[in-house]
């Protein structure tokens, strides 16, 4: 039990130290008051963090690469959404795309 | 709405690969609350299902999860002040960001914002539940392509924003610095280096 405990207890500290950053971050614009160019770097920042997971998502699975099937499927996706295709399309797209190669690529 | 159905099926997959590695069902779903990022929690979740020690699962989420910090100060004009900003501020993460990115105007951008959390905030604690409790019945979800569609909806939300030339490149930048560096760093800290191609935008102006 004390095992559970335990990861109860890690979980409920990454949830405050998560709070933590996300609180912080609402509050240090504000309090700092920072112009319109660090505003547009924050902005900046939010859209390469953004690209940056989806791009680790795509191709691994924490320290290790994946087979060719999911990027695969994520490039059909980032196809897709450059065509302007409604969101629902893309992610069947993706979903179908990626299962497809699985079976032929392994 | 198509992205919190997406992010209740990823959270079934996060449920089900918990309970799958030897966790009690309950423990995804007490985290799914009180973390509410998905990324952090697999990884947390991966570490104490393959053997690690609890603290170490917990500093890796939060590796992970540094980067709520820039992601609070990007929607810190909705997030506002007070208790507003108390109960905003847990369900900043990828996909209210990522809604609220798509949209201009303060009006806006509080309605997507609002919008999309309480999606998420209902969607992901009970696809985990779900996932959790029917993990076994669900079989492999990648046998369907499943794994495919949370960097899918990344993809679809994130794309008009890329429109601008400068900024497309710092993305490209900062997603081949961290694809490259993910089998020499821990989870969390690839996508935190990828903020150096931003350092480079910033002296280059």
């Amino acid at each position: 039990m004390s095992a559970a405990l335990a990861a109860a207890g890690a979980g409920l500290g990454l949830g405050a130290g998560t709070y933590v950053f996300r609180f912080a971050g609402a509050t240090v614009r504000r309090r700092l008051g920072l112009g319109a160019r660090a505003q547009r770097l924050i902005e900046l920042s939010s859209v390469v963090l953004l690209v940056a997971v989806m791009a680790t998502a795509a191709v691994a699975d924490d320290q290790r690469y994946t087979g060719a099937a999911r990027p695969l499927g994520v490039a059909v996706a980032l196809l897709l959404a450059w065509r302007r295709a409604p969101t629902v399309v893309v992610i069947i797209a993706a979903s179908v795309a990626t299962a497809l190669a699985r079976i032929v690529f392994g | 709405m198509v992205t919190s159905l997406t992010v209740g099926v990823t959270a079934m997959t996060y449920g089900a690969t918990a309970v799958h590695g030897g966790l009690p069902f309950w423990l995804p779903v007490l985290l799914s609350v009180v973390v509410l990022a998905g990324s952090a929690e697999f990884v947390f979740v991966g570490i104490l299902a393959s053997g690690g020690n609890p603290l170490a699962a917990a500093f890796a989420g939060l590796l992970v999860n540094a980067r709520h910090l820039p992601y609070g100060m990007a929607v810190s004009d909705v997030t506002g002040s007070g208790w507003r900003r108390v109960v905003r501020s847990h369900v900043v993460n990828d996909e209210t960001v990522l809604f609220t990115r798509g949209e201009h105007g303060p009006e806006a951008r509080d309605a997507a914002f609002v919008a999309s959390a309480i999606g998420i905030s209902v969607c992901w604690p009970l696809g985990a539940l779900l996932g959790a409790l029917a993990g076994p019945l669900l079989g492999d979800p990648e046998r369907f392509g499943l794994d495919a569609t949370f960097p899918a909806v990344i993809a679809s939300l994130v794309l008009p924003s890329l429109r601008e030339r400068r900024v497309r490149a710092a993305a490209l930048a900062g997603a081949v610095i961290a694809v490259s560096t993910i089998p020499y760093l821990p989870p969390g800290l690839p996508v935190l280096l990828a903020l150096a191609a931003v350092v480079v935008a910033a002296v280059r102006q």
